[in-house]
């Protein structure tokens, strides 16, 4: 039934050339509020999602999953399946022509399952068939005959020498061992302390979804969402086993991201159906599916002991951060190495021993989300600092500022921070922030529910509400590190159409949507001097583009189009030059060549029309920021990073300290963005990355026992409303930065770095509890709840408790 | 599967007779949900909202009689002055968009703990009129929940109108959830005061296998009230009487721990939301004297 209505409910049909793009009617270049062009479209509902794909004749694919979370495969009988009317095929590992596994730093993921099963929800079969709901038939007929194993199902557990092994390589998947200074350091004040972060989910709005369609020569077109192309089709190449040529990938509609979209989920998949049936296939998971088919952001426990001066000097850091990774490797490699290099906080630290973890265990498979490991680490070292102020008798943003990094700073990587590091700039913009007024003054009578802890559940009128306010501050990387080869590519074409000049520019950049459509758009007009321009749909007919992650984009991208329309511009103005004779400083604007000597007023040499007539001028350039390089594996010293971007919070909160609810009642955020190339989409990465930290630090948590996820859907995996997010009150700084163009720093993730660090910090100053552990739940705050964490004796006397480990 | 649309009531009572095993569908917020996630395959829908008579209400017998097909949108804007507790818990369902499909009728038929409606119907008292082609019958709400999303109705029969005295005192409402919108109940609490029978009716969700009364609690507060001549006198609630009513509302509860909370925060906070509504609604009490 529900089949039938959406085969009727079709907005997208692909084809095999490149649809036309639309000339935007947007304008607006460079530092402007451009609009989006697929603004109106998302807000009436309107736009095509990669779950809108539809192609004349095709199937449906449906994944058979593992109920268990570890157990091995003993038999799959597909004989049953195989009987049901309108069954295209089943397909198994033994289907499967190329390399069996994937994934992007370490292939250990099976694409589909055969002998061990590592996590509940893990690929086993799939199934083509007519129409999804025979699909979904067919799959629960293939027999899986299972030898149930006891799951491994915590992280520390797995490292345990007794451990089951997950995976040939040991469960130890990666550790990470900065020693920075003194290692037997000695400090007036010590402070310790054990935190926890659970799974969050990226929960983008679109489930994974994609269509297939083979070409009849062998190879296959794939209409995607996905966060990077070129990584997903090395994969499809490796597993496909097919020329690269032979697969062509298409971007479909990305419905949100947020790292979840950075593995592999539907890809391999479809084509494996659409290559053996010779019919296109469609894949779209069900939101029950999609809490299973993507990664999760790590759950971490933070050991950590602060050493400090009398007067609030840092000493000393030391921690011991354990990732769970889950069954698979995924970025887990990445995420461990980002928490360790971000493990101390934008402060000056002489002297730490950081030891970062990350292991197998059969819970879900955890891998990129916004913040990538620094989100961890943030909580865990400004609970820290909250907590050193307080032994110290000091004010915590007082603290901060005492210790806070700057340019030059030496991290205990022994990278040197180079440009702005805007970390004391930060707080102090934050505290002059005013506060919102306290509520408390009004009458019972004037408050609205909707302003208090509980909303219109009406469970207070003011009966228990204490206010808090805390701060955090945080940074993180841009771009890839640890000696990656991070490049972007951009195409950039000026033609004459219809008397008119227009730019087209082709990336494979995913438009997750933080606005690199428009930003490709703002560049060209401003760099050509042109008003219409076009970007085409992403695809690998063109280099890649790499991640729509490590918020880079704009930097990388954005880097990839400024140098192509530069080398596109030199060329338009060397024919200027040679055709027209034109001498002086050639500029484009308006659309046309103009004369701009210093001192005169530009004078307008040719039209691009006229200058170009039938010419076309195109460019490919590949850009790349400047080499990084990895940690040494004793020292952990190295210049990992590219460049830093900072951001900071306050959070004020009402918390019904009786019942353990919250409202926070505003959310104050200043963050260096660099330049703002477009305030408002840098205004709209601000909030939407402050409200998904909030949801980590009060509600959203995968929750999972034994191994299994019991909260797979929206009913129980909770994300903010607009009663949990209140305004942002934003102060955007623009520094400016040496080494990108424009003077970029990526926005997207800092502002959810910080943001659940505060929120905790908030709940702490109103209720006096120690709240070691976030999503905080109304169990933390009313006491009812002790996690493993709040048992831990507090005493600030104690001696050092983390030894560093040698292995 | 077979859409049955029958446009007068006694069609829809042939069609639950002929079809016992079809799914009546109202509003279709479970409804729909169910199918979504595969937990239901009915072999027909019995649509009712072509049943003029189920989204009507009017006052007969000194009763409102609600039909089970007004959505909580209705309720809210058209009844808040009659049935203040029903039309605060309705304010708390979902979104507007499931306030404005959604149904009391509805709420019963998938007679789930968690249902907003339960522990308000619960404190006023109200009944429940079912038929079916064999005839009609009209039981006590508490009559009408006997377990964990199940309900009295024989196979046959459909829901057809919730009788509820207009309020002749305070009512509240208060229900607990971790976000502060669209939340399914952790527990829930719903108080009427019946001045004129010197009683507390109460009413408890999400905190045992069905919605259900705290007796022992309401008939404690009620004569605790007469003894110290205070429903006559609307003097000051004693702090001590409101705490005793808390927990005795505890008492009564039975709940689970689950993915939403803890059994021991679920009794804690049931407490204390009975406290609280008992204290709002004697001031509430006190003012309109
Ligand atoms: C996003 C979302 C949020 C929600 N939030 C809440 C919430 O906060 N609180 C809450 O209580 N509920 C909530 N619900 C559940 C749901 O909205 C309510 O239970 C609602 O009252 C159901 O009414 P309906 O008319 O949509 O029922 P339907 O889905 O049409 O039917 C529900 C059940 O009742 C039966 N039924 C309907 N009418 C009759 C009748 N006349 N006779 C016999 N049986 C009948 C149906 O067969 C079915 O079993 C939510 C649902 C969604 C999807």
């Amino acid at each position: 039934m529900r089949g039938d209505r959406s085969l009727r409910a079709t907005s997208s049909r692909p084809t095999r050339q490149r649809p036309a793009a639309p000339v935007t009617p947007v304008t607006g270049g460079l530092g402007e509020s451009a609009r989006r062009p697929d603004a109106t479209l998302k807000v009436k509902g309107e736009f095509a999602y990669s779950s809108d794909l539809w192609a004349e004749g095709m199937l449906w694919g449906t994944t058979v999953r593992s109920p268990h979370p570890r157990a091995k495969i003993r038999s799959i009988d597909v004989s049953e399946a195989l009987m049901v009317a309108g069954l295209a095929t089943v397909l198994t590992a033994d289907d499967v022509p190329g390399r069996k596994t994937f994934g992007m730093e370490v292939p250990d993921q099976p694409v589909l399952a055969w002998g061990d099963i590592r996590y509940q929800g893990e690929a086993v079969a799939l199934v083509a068939a007519d129409h999804p709901e025979t699909a979904r038939r067919a799959a629960a007929l293939v027999r899986v005959d299972y030898e149930v194993l006891d799951p491994v199902v915590d992280a520390e557990a797995a490292m345990a020498p007794d451990a089951p092994a997950l995976h040939p390589s040991g469960n130890v998947l990666k550790h990470v061992k900065v020693r920075h200074g003194d290692q037997q350091p000695t400090a007036d004040v010590v402070v310790t302390g054990e935190y926890e972060v659970g799974m969050q989910d990226q929960a983008p709005l679109g489930p994974e979804s994609g269509l297939a369609i083979p070409d009849g020569e062998g190879g296959i077109d794939l209409y995607v969402a996905t966060q990077w192309l070129h990584v997903d089709h090395d994969q499809l190449v490796a597993s496909l086993d097919l020329r690269p040529a032979q697969i062509r990938m298409t971007m479909a509609g990305i419905g949100g991201a947020f790292g979840a979209r950075e593995d592999i989920s539907i890809q391999i998949h479809a084509c494996l159906l659409a290559l053996r049936t010779g019919r296109p296939v469609k894949m779209s998971y069900s939101r029950q599916e999609s809490f299973v088919g993507h990664v999760h952001r790590h759950p971490a426990r933070l050991q950590y002991e602060h050493g400090a001066t009398r007067d609030g000097r840092l000493v000393c850091v030391k921690t011991r951060i354990v990732f769970d990774g889950g069954a698979y490797a995924s970025s887990s490699n990445a995420v461990c190495l980002n928490a360790a290099t971000f493990a101390c906080g934008p402060y000056e630290v002489p002297n730490a021993t950081i030891d970062c973890y990350v292991t197998y265990t059969n819970n879900p498979p955890c891998g990129a989300m916004r913040g990538f490991g620094a989100v961890q680490a943030c909580f865990g070292y400004e609970s820290q600092m909250d907590k050193l102020a307080a032994a110290l008798g000091m004010d915590p943003v007082e603290l901060r500022l005492a210790n806070a990094m700057r340019e030059g700073t030496s991290l205990p990587t022994g990278q040197r921070v180079e440009g702005p590091a805007p970390v004391a700039e930060i707080l102090r913009s934050l505290r002059a922030m005013p506060l919102p007024p306290n509520a408390d003054g009004a009458g019972e009578a004037e408050r609205d529910l909707r302003e208090l802890p509980g909303g219109v559940s009406n469970t207070t009128h003011g009966e228990g509400v204490r206010r808090g306010v805390g701060y955090a501050v945080g940074y993180k990387n841009i771009a890839f590190s640890a000696g990656f080869d991070d490049y972007a590519t951009a195409r950039v074409r000026l033609s004459v159409v219809a008397g008119e000049p227009i730019a087209e520019v082709h990336s494979a950049a995913a438009e997750v949507g933080q606005g690199v459509v428009t930003l490709q758009l703002q560049i060209v007009r401003t760099e050509l001097g042109v008003q219409r321009a076009v970007v085409l749909p992403a695809d690998t007919q063109v280099g890649s583009a790499g991640s729509s992650s490590a918020s880079r984009q704009t930097w990388m991208t954005g880097g990839a189009v400024k140098a192509a329309c530069e080398a596109v511009r030199e060329r338009v103005l060397a024919l200027a030059a040679s055709k027209l004779g034109a001498t002086g400083r050639l500029v484009l604007a308006d659309g046309a060549v103009l004369v701009a000597d210093a001192g005169a007023a530009p004078t307008r040499v040719s039209t691009l029309a006229d200058l170009l007539g039938a010419e076309v001028v195109e460019e490919t350039v590949e850009y790349r920021h400047a080499p990084t390089e990895d940690l040494d594996p004793e020292t952990g010293q190295g210049n990992a990073h590219v460049g830093f971007a900072f951001a900071g919070h306050r959070a004020v909160v009402d918390v019904d300290t009786e019942l353990g609810l919250v409202k926070v009642v505003e959310m104050a955020t200043a963050q260096d963005v660099g330049r703002a190339l477009n305030p408002q989409a840098v205004e709209g990465q601000l909030q939407g990355g402050t409200a998904q930290g909030l949801g980590l630090a009060l509600m959203e948590e995968i929750q999972i026992s034994g191994g299994k996820v019991r909260n797979p859907s929206f009913t129980d995996y909770l994300i903010p409303t607009i009663l949990d997010m209140p305004p942002v009150r934003m102060d955007i700084l623009e520094l400016g930065n040496p080494v990108s163009p424009y003077g970029v720093k990526g926005v997207g993730e800092p502002p959810t770095i910080s943001s659940p660090a505060a929120v905790a910090a908030a709940l702490r100053a109103a209720t006096g509890r120690a709240l070691r552990r976030i999503p905080v739940r109304p169990e933390h705050i009313t006491g009812l709840l002790e996690t493993r964490t709040d048992a831990v004796p507090d005493d600030p006397t104690k001696p050092a408790r983390i030894s560093a480990e040698t292995q | 599967m077979d859409f049955l649309r029958p446009d007068s009531w006694a069609d829809a009572l042939a069609a639950k007779a002929e079809h016992p095993d079809g799914v009546p569908i109202a509003g279709g917020t479970d409804v729909m949900v169910e199918l979504n996630f595969d937990r239901r395959r009915p072999s027909s829908l019995i649509d009712l909202t072509r049943v003029r008579d189920l989204s009507e209400w009017y006052e007969q017998d000194g009763l409102v009689r609600l039909g089970a097909g007004v959505t909580y949108a209705r309720l809210i804007t058209e009844l808040g002055d009659q049935l203040p507790g029903l039309a605060m818990a309705s304010r708390t369902v979902g979104s507007p968009q499931i306030r404005n499909r959604g149904t009391v009728g509805g709420n019963l038929g998938t007679a789930s703990p968690a249902g907003d409606s339960h522990p308000a119907l619960l404190a006023a008292g109200a009944e429940v009129e079912v038929e079916s082609v064999r005839g009609s019958r009209r039981m006590p709400v508490t009559d009408f929940y006997l377990g964990v999303k199940r309900n009295a109705l024989q196979p046959d029969e459909l829901i057809r109108a919730i009788w509820i005295a207009p309020a002749t005192g305070p009512q509240q409402f208060s229900k607990i959830g971790t976000r502060n919108a669209m939340v399914i109940a952790v527990c829930a609490f719903g108080l009427a005061l019946h001045p004129g029978r010197k009683a507390v009716g109460t009413g408890i969700g999400s905190a045992a296998p069905t919605p259900r009364v705290a007796a022992e609690a309401g008939a404690f507060a009620g004569s605790a009230l007469d003894e110290a001549g205070l429903w006559e006198s609307r003097g000051e609630l004693p702090p001590s009487l409101a705490r005793e009513f808390g927990q005795r509302v505890r008492a009564a509860a039975a709940p689970i721990d689950d993915v939403r909370g803890s059994a021991a925060y679920r009794l804690h906070s049931l407490s204390v939301i009975a406290r609280r509504c008992l204290v709002w609604a004697w001031n509430d009490y006190r003012k309109a004297a």
